[in-house]
C-alpha cells in the first residue's frame, strides 16, 4: 500500500512576546522568553500503572499525537523530565515509589494526576489505595474522568502550558515554595 | 462423565468422609475434612477416570457465624479432557487454620495460595514461600476478614455527621 | 597497627560473587505496568528472577462485598481494561445464571459482537507490544488507529470507550443504533486490511523472527500445571477454549477455528493472537448476518435488546424515569441496590481476552454478594514467568513479559 508524502503547510507557530524590536534586535523580559521555552517543549515522564495509562498511550499514538504539542519525547528517566503524567491507581505499595520518581526530577519539575484515581483515589475507596497522589507530591493540575479521554489529557497538559507559560522565574526559589515542599517533607 | 459417575468413584474410595454432596447450577460440590484435602485431590488427580489435573481456582471464604468452621478454602478443578468441573470444600476453624498445600501437585496452587494467606490468613502448610502477595509487608491483619473495614482509616475528607461513611 | 579505612563497603562475599542482581521495575518502562522482577543476571544470560507484584492492588473483591450487584460491573471494567465488555458481560452472564434468565437470541449475538470486537482489541495491543519491544515501533502507530475505530463503536453503544460498563443484566441498557451497525459494517472492511498490513510487516520479518522465535517458551504440560489458559496455552499447543469447553452466549452456533502453537515460545503466541484476530473477525460477520436474519424473519426482534424475565434486575429506560411515578421508584430501587438476588453459590468463566474470567459468586440473598472472587488468568499464569525467562536473554525477558499480555489490573486485582 503506497502512501504518498503530504506535508503539512497548517503548522501553528507561537505569538511572539511582547517586546521592543528595531533593526537587529529584539528586547523583552528574561521571564517570557523562558515561559516559552519551557512550555513548548515540556518533556513528558508516564508514570502509568493502569487503565488511564492505556487512554494516555492512545494520546500519545497517531491518533491524537501528543508530540503536536512539543512532548514528543517521552523520557523513561526522572532525571531527563520536567512533567511527570501520573495516570491510574497509586497504591500504598507504590506510593514510596513515586515519590522516589519525583524526588529524582530536576527542578523545575511539574506534575498532573491524570484520573480520578491519582486525584482522589476515586471509585476505590478502599484500604490498599492511596486516596489521591496529593498526599505525597505536589500536583499542578487534576484531569478529571475515569479514565479521561485523550481529549481531556491533551486539555491538562494545554493547562499545564499555561501555568509554565505565566511562571514566575522567582518561583522556585520563593519562600512560598519552599514552604510548599517542606509541608511534603521534600528539602 | 456425569456428576453421579465422579461422586460414586469418590465414595468408592473415601466413603462416609465426603460429604454435603449438591449439585448448585450443575456443579458438583462437596465438603472434604480439611486433613484429607491433599488425598483427595491426589485421587482425583492420578484416577485414570476421573484426571482432575488443572486448578481452575482456589480462594477461601470468611463464614463468622459458623463456629468452628470459620474459614472455608474452596478449589475449583477442572477434567479438561473430559470438560467435568468439580468444586471442593474444606473448613477450617480461624484460630488453627492449617490447611496443606496444593502447590507441590499443581505449581498454580502457589500464588493462589499465597493469595488466600494475604487475605484471610489460610496457613498452608508447606507451602514453600508463604508470605504476602498483593498487601504491604507490614500489614498485620487480614483484610478479607469480614470484621475489617474496606475505607481507607486515613481518609478524613468523607467523614461526615449526618451520613457517616 | 588498625585496619585499613575502606571507603567503599561491600556487601558481604560480593567480590567473590560471578553474578550481578539486576533491579526491573516497578517503574521501568520496559515493562508496561508495574511488575518487578529483581533478577540476577550473569552477564546477559538470567539466571533467576524473582516477582515482586501488588503494587496497584486495589481490594477489588473487598469492595465487591460493599457494592450491589450493579455497582460491580464498574469494577470488572477495571480488571483487564484492555477488553473491559468482556469482563461486563462475564459477570452479567454470572448474575444471569443466578437468577435463571435466559437471554433472547438478538442479545446473545450483539454481546458477541462486542466481545469479539474487544478481544480484537486487546490482542492488537498486545502485539503491538511486542512489536514496540523488538524494535518495531511502526507497527504500534498503524494499530492505534484500528483500535480507535473499535472504541469508536463502543462509544456508539454505550458512551465510554475503555472502561465501557457495557450492557445490563439480562442485555443492555439500550438497542443498539443504526449508527452503531454502520460503524461496525466500516471497520469489518478496515480490520482485514489493517491486520494484512500488520502481518506483512511482522510475521515473516526476518528480525521479528530472530527475536521472537525460542524466546520464553513454555511446554503443554508445565503450562496446563500452572493454570495457564487462553492465548498463552494454546500457543504451547492445548486447544482449550472456554467459549467451545463450556459454551455461553449461544457460541455453539457459531463456526469458527481455535488457532494453537507448539512450542508456547513468543513467536507462537503472537500467531496464536494474530490467528484469534481473524477468527473474531469472522465471528462478527456471523454475528450480523445471524441478526440480520432473525430480524428479517421476526420484524419485531429489532427492539429486543434485554430479556424480559430480568425486568426486576433492569434499570427502565430514561423516558420512563422522567415521566412515569413507578419507573421513578423503581428506578431509585435499583441505584440505591435495594433490590435483592437469590441466595446461591455461582460459578461462571468467560474467555477473556488472557483467558478464562472467573466469577466466583456466593450470595446469601442479600443486596451485595456475600463474596465474589474473580478468576484472574494474568495473576495465575505470571508466576510461571520466572520458570519461562531461566536461562534466556536479559532482552528476551522482556519480550517474553509483553508476550505474556500481563495486565497490571487484572494481575494485582
Amino acid at each position: 500500500m503506497g502512501r504518498p508524502v503530504q506535508y503539512n503547510t497548517k503548522i501553528k507557530i507561537v505569538k511572539m512576546p511582547d517586546g521592543y524590536t528595531g533593526e537587529g534586535f529584539f528586547a523583552t523580559s528574561f521571564d517570557k522568553v523562558v515561559g516559552l521555552a519551557r512550555a513548548n517543549s515540556l518533556w513528558p515522564l508516564p508514570f502509568a500503572t493502569s487503565c488511564c495509562g492505556i487512554e494516555f498511550m492512545a494520546t500519545m499514538g497517531s491518533h491524537y499525537d501528543l508530540g503536536r504539542f512539543g512532548a514528543e519525547r517521552m523520557g523513561f528517566t526522572p532525571r531527563q523530565c520536567d512533567m511527570l503524567l501520573v495516570a491510574g491507581t497509586i497504591a500504598k505499595k507504590m506510593a514510596p515509589i513515586l515519590r522516589q520518581v519525583y524526588l529524582q526530577m530536576a527542578e523545575p519539575r511539574w506534575v498532573i494526576a491524570i484520573g480520578a484515581c491519582a486525584s482522589t483515589g476515586g471509585i476505590f475507596d478502599s484500604y490498599p489505595v492511596l486516596q489521591g497522589i496529593d498526599q505525597v507530591i505536589p500536583v499542578d493540575v487534576y484531569v478529571p474522568g475515569c479514565p479521561p479521554r485523550p481529549e481531556g489529557i491533551i486539555d491538562g497538559i494545554l493547562k499545564l502550558q499555561d501555568l509554565v507559560h505565566n511562571e514566575s522565574l522567582r518561583r522556585r526559589g520563593s519562600e512560598q515554595y519552599k514552604g510548599l515542599l517542606e509541608s511534603y517533607n521534600i528539602q | 462423565m456425569t456428576n453421579e459417575f465422579i461422586k460414586q468413584k469418590l465414595t468408592d474410595k473415601f466413603g462416609e468422609q465426603i460429604t454435603n454432596w449438591e449439585e448448585p447450577y450443575g456443579m458438583l460440590t462437596f465438603t472434604v475434612p480439611a486433613a484429607q484435602n491433599l488425598k483427595v485431590m491426589q485421587h482425583l488427580y492420578d484416577e485414570e477416570t476421573l484426571r482432575f489435573r488443572f486448578l481452575t481456582d482456589l480462594t477461601a471464604v470468611h463464614f463468622p457465624d459458623r463456629k468452628g468452621e470459620e474459614l472455608s478454602v474452596v478449589y475449583h478443578l477442572h477434567n479438561l479432557v473430559d470438560n467435568a468441573r468439580i468444586r471442593m470444600k474444606i473448613f477450617v476453624p480461624i484460630e488453627t487454620p492449617d490447611v496443606f498445600t496444593a502447590s507441590q501437585l499443581f505449581s498454580a496452587a502457589n500464588w493462589m495460595e499465597r493469595e488466600t494467606y494475604d487475605f484471610f490468613g489460610v496457613n498452608f502448610v508447606g507451602h514453600p514461600n508463604l508470605i504476602r502477595i498483593l498487601n504491604v509487608d507490614e500489614m498485620d491483619y487480614f483484610p478479607m476478614r469480614k470484621e475489617y473495614p474496606m475505607e481507607d482509616p486515613t481518609r478524613i475528607d468523607k467523614d461526615d455527621e449526618m451520613f457517616g461513611r | 597497627m588498625s585496619e585499613p579505612q575502606h571507603h567503599i563497603k561491600l556487601a558481604e562475599e560480593s567480590l567473590q560473587k560471578q553474578t550481578t542482581t539486576l533491579n526491573l521495575g516497578p517503574t521501568h518502562p520496559a515493562t508496561h505496568g508495574v511488575f518487578q522482577n529483581i533478577l540476577e543476571i550473569d552477564g546477559e544470560r538470567v539466571l533467576e528472577a524473582v516477582p515482586t507484584i501488588g503494587y496497584i492492588h486495589r481490594a477489588f473483591e473487598k469492595i465487591a462485598e460493599r457494592r450491589p450487584y450493579y455497582q460491580i460491573t464498574p469494577l470488572t471494567d477495571r480488571l483487564n481494561y484492555c477488553s473491559s465488555p468482556i469482563n461486563n458481560m462475564g459477570w452479567h452472564m454470572t448474575i444471569e445464571k443466578l437468577l435463571g434468565i435466559k437471554t433472547p437470541k438478538r442479545v446473545d449475538y450483539l454481546r458477541i459482537i462486542i466481545m469479539e470486537l474487544s478481544r480484537i482489541a486487546d490482542h492488537l495491543v498486545c502485539n503491538s507490544v511486542i512489536g514496540v519491544d523488538t524494535g518495531a515501533l511502526t507497527v504500534f502507530t498503524y494499530v492505534f488507529q484500528l483500535r480507535e475505530m473499535i472504541y469508536e463503536v463502543f462509544e456508539e453503544v454505550c458512551g465510554s470507550r475503555l472502561t465501557t460498563n457495557i450492557g445490563r443484566v439480562g442485555g443492555f441498557e439500550r438497542n443498539f443504533t443504526e449508527a452503531s451497525f454502520t460503524k461496525i459494517h466500516h471497520l469489518l472492511t478496515l480490520l482485514p486490511k489493517g491486520l494484512k498490513e500488520f502481518e506483512i510487516l511482522l510475521n515473516r520479518n526476518r528480525i521479528f523472527m530472530d527475536r521472537c522465535i525460542g524466546a520464553g517458551p513454555i511446554s503443554a504440560e508445565r503450562a496446563l500445571n500452572y493454570g495457564f489458559t487462553g492465548p498463552n496455552l494454546r500457543a504451547a499447543g492445548v486447544d482449550y477454549d472456554v467459549r467451545v469447553a463450556s459454551p455461553y452466549c449461544s457460541y455453539e452456533e457459531f463456526d469458527f477455528k481455535i488457532p494453537v502453537g507448539t512450542n508456547g515460545d513468543v513467536y507462537d503466541r503472537y500467531l496464536v493472537r494474530e490467528g484469534e484476530m481473524w477468527q473474531s473477525v469472522s465471528i462478527i460477520r456471523q454475528a450480523l448476518e445471524k441478526v440480520e436474519a432473525l430480524e428479517k424473519e421476526f420484524p419485531d426482534q429489532k427492539h429486543v435488546f434485554y430479556a424480559p424475565e430480568a425486568d426486576h434486575f433492569h434499570l427502565p429506560p430514561k423516558e420512563d424515569v422522567y415521566t412515569k411515578m413507578e419507573a421513578l421508584i423503581f428506578h431509585f430501587k435499583m441505584i440505591m441496590g435495594e433490590i435483592d438476588a437469590l441466595p446461591g453459590e455461582v460459578y461462571h468463566s468467560v474467555e477473556g481476552g488472557n483467558g478464562e474470567v472467573g466469577y466466583y459468586l456466593i450470595s446469601d440473598g442479600g443486596r451485595t454478594p456475600y463474596r465474589l472472587h474473580f478468576r484472574r488468568p494474568c495473576f495465575i499464569y505470571y508466576q510461571a514467568y520466572p520458570e519461562m525467562i531461566k536461562d534466556g536473554l536479559l532482552s528476551d525477558a522482556i519480550i517474553t513479559l509483553s508476550s505474556l499480555n500481563v495486565i497490571a489490573g487484572e494481575l494485582d486485582a
